[in-house]
């Protein structure tokens, strides 16, 4: 690339001089255009030879050759030099451009770690991450990348996840929380206990993904594929016959003078503003949507992303937290501690959900000795006694199968209703909870032109409606089983306008038919779920739902710029071609029109890599 | 039975965006392949085709490369 750029240098001196020095000097003058005409073009010479005879012959150097030779052949010396002293310059800022975009795809790379610390016996080895087994014990050190999914057993420390996440808030791990790889640790020391092979950690899964984004190409880029291959050979056919048919059917025109025209029209004639400059646009929004914490696995998702008119939510793990946590304890007679304490020991033997989430409330420690005989009545709850005492702990149908009078609770959520000894103590509330940024994005959806959102649940009305209401979206549909989402999808399907598209965001779990049936499938908290990352068309790596609308505006953005391109390539050039036809534009006009355009449109692309703002 | 299977290659050297739409034409072109893709930017070669004839495939797919632009090596990924 130096060496070009000093050929381009040298070049340029030496046309600048000739021009000075006019046609004083004839002999010296012509000497040293040729002379900067070699030195700058003579690759694009060699390989316009190389390719013809592999039998290619409406490349770009076979192009600029005939251009410039042309040029040279009627005398127009000087604008002979300029086609291929520009087509360099735009040559060298076009792979500059790519190589920089080449660069911002490493970076993202960068999150591969390239050693993991074992121990083995009593020494710490550093070998492969592709050699470290499930189970292997492995150290890591402040300031290392986190290179296998495991188990914290020892130490504790602060947590960098921003190349996985977008989040810039580090997160703190102790032992026994879950860390995943492609994280850095930012200071403390800790032993982790690998639970995922290299090879199916997040780090490779998300390495996966982004090298292979963009595969999928979106409908513009196959667009202006298309087009580019049509293009080129008819251009070149009309400047062959714009040199021959005029002079010999216009009296007085000069072959000289169509000759010229012709020649600016192989100039326009080169593809490579529109081939590059569509891709690279849908590159940079792929680029910069990952760096929020958004993996899109092609072009066209974002395009689909962008014409969105209807989203789906699941409700559970997406809208809320998927974490039943207590919400309200109403006591009668004894206070709200005794009462959770109660039901805390009634459940202490119980694994399901709800039971959980009554333990976890309850902060103190559970003396298994006071509990003496645990029944669970399937469907019902539980009955036990605690301190020679009979607890009651279930739900409404429980108490009416015991002939309790209860006092019934008609909120969102699960009731647990308990009694000692016959009679009735009150109850607790136990609820899923809404992320505190899922109101702020269903609003954000809206502001950016979605029509329609739609939330769909397993959940009993109650609790659907209560957090549909809560978020302010339009239409919820309750009570279904997984295989009724896609029922309802399609149902909505029906219902949207032709050209909107449909999304559906869920976590993945089993929602993944629905994923898939959808325009565009997101899912939610993909860190660590494989489910969700590869039935899922678009990622977002936390769990945040606000991301949904930061993805459509990189979307918008992205297609925007796509457009701009495409709009503006094929203008410019269209515009070159008539007014070179018509003889208005000199074979300068056509440079611009091949070069500028290249350099214009790729600038413009690199905007779709800034997303800062959004 | 038809089996699919897919390699991933990548472009050393490719130097041209229009090329690369070309090259994946012309591979895409080619008896048993199922689908194929180069990215420009990644300069990734992803191709997929008929287990038995992805040997071929390979080979008639580096002569396409070498045609369109002589520089570009085709490498294991």
């Amino acid at each position: 690339m130096k060496k070009r750029l000093w050929r381009i240098i040298i070049g340029a001196v030496l046309f600048t001089t000739a021009l000075i020095i006019g046609n004083k000097g004839a002999g010296l003058n012509y000497a040293l255009f040729l002379l900067s005409y070699i030195i700058v073009g003579y690759d694009v010479l060699l390989q316009a030879v190389k390719n013809i005879l592999h039998g290619n012959v409406f490349d770009e150097n076979f192009l600029m050759s005939i251009a410039s030779i042309g040029a040279f052949a009627i005398g127009e010396h000087p604008e002979g030099v300029a086609v291929m002293l520009f087509y360099q310059i735009g040559e060298l800022f076009q792979s500059y451009a790519v190589n920089q975009s080449r660069k911002s795809i490493a970076s993202l790379m960068d999150i591969r770690p390239d050693y993991a610390n074992v121990k083995r016996g009593n020494s710490l080895i550093q070998v492969d991450p592709d050699e470290v087994q499930i189970g292997d014990i492995i150290v890591i050190k402040a300031g290392e990348k986190v290179p296998l999914d495991g188990l914290v057993m020892e130490g504790s420390s602060m947590i960098d996840t921003s190349a996985l996440t977008g989040e810039s808030v580090p997160r703190e791990v102790v032992a026994g929380d879950n860390l995943l790889s492609g994280c850095i640790n930012i200071n403390g020391l800790i032993t982790v206990e690998v639970i995922k092979e290299f090879g199916e950690s997040t780090v490779s899964k998300i390495l996966d993904l982004v090298e292979n984004a963009s595969s999928k190409k979106s409908k513009s880029e196959q667009f202006i594929t298309r087009f580019a291959r049509y293009y080129t050979p008819i251009v070149v056919i009309i400047a062959v016959l714009l040199a021959l048919i005029p002079p010999l059917v216009i009296d007085g025109a000069e072959f000289k003078d169509w000759i010229y025209r012709a020649l600016s029209f192989l100039v326009v004639s080169c593809p490579c503003a529109l081939v590059i400059s569509v891709p690279l646009s849908f590159f940079g929004g792929i680029g910069g949507a990952s760096k929020k914490g958004i993996l899109v696995k092609g072009g066209n998702y974002l395009e689909v992303l962008a014409q969105t008119e209807t989203i789906v939510f699941d409700k559970t793990g997406t809208l809320t937290k998927g974490v039943f946590e207590v919400q309200k304890i109403t006591s009668v007679g004894i206070s709200e501690e005794e009462l959770l304490e109660i039901s805390a020991y009634a459940e202490y033997y119980s694994s399901h959900p709800i039971s959980n989430s009554i333990k976890r409330a309850y902060k103190g420690d559970i003396d298994s000795n006071r509990i003496s005989k645990v029944d669970e009545i399937p469907g019902h709850g539980v009955e036990a006694i605690i301190d020679g005492k009979q607890i009651l702990a279930g739900n409404s149908k429980l108490m009416d199968r015991m002939e309790i009078p209860y006092k019934p609770e008609e909120l969102a959520g699960t009731t647990v209703y308990v009694a000692v000894g016959g009679r009735y103590v009150g109850s607790i509330l136990i609820a899923d909870e809404i992320k505190s940024d899922s109101l702020e994005a269903i609003k954000g959806l809206k502001g950016s032109g979605i029509s329609n959102t739609v939330m769909l649940t397993g959940d009993n009305k109650g609790a659907g409606m209560a957090v549909a209401k809560e978020l302010g979206i339009s239409k919820v549909y309750t009570d279904l089983l997984p295989a009724d989402k896609v029922d309802k999808i399609e149902e909505l399907f029906e219902e949207k306008s032709d050209k909107g598209k449909l999304a559906f965001v869920g976590d993945g779990i089993n929602d993944a038919p629905v994923l898939a049936r959808a325009d565009v499938g997101i899912a939610m908290g993909g860190l660590g779920s494989d489910a969700a990352i590869e039935a899922a068309d678009i990622v977002i790596m936390d769990d945040k739902p606000s991301k949904i609308t930061t993805a459509i505006k990189i979307a918008k953005k992205t297609l925007g710029i796509a457009y701009q391109n495409i709009v503006f390539a094929i203008g410019v050039k269209v515009i070159v071609l008539i007014l070179s036809g018509l003889g208005f534009a000199t074979m300068w006009a056509a440079v611009f029109a091949d070069v500028g355009v290249t350099v214009i449109a790729i600038l413009n692309s690199f905007r779709a890599l800034k997303v800062k703002d959004l | 039975m038809v089996v699919n299977m897919k390699k991933v290659f990548r472009l050393e050297g490719l130097g041209c965006a229009n090329c690369a739409a070309k090259m994946e034409m012309k591979i895409g072109e080619l008896d048993g392949v199922d689908s194929v893709s180069v990215n420009f930017i990644t300069t990734k070669l992803v191709i997929e085709a008929e287990d038995d004839k992805m040997d071929s495939i390979i080979k008639s797919a580096e002569k396409i490369i070498r045609k369109i632009e002589p520089d570009t090596k085709l490498k294991k990924a």
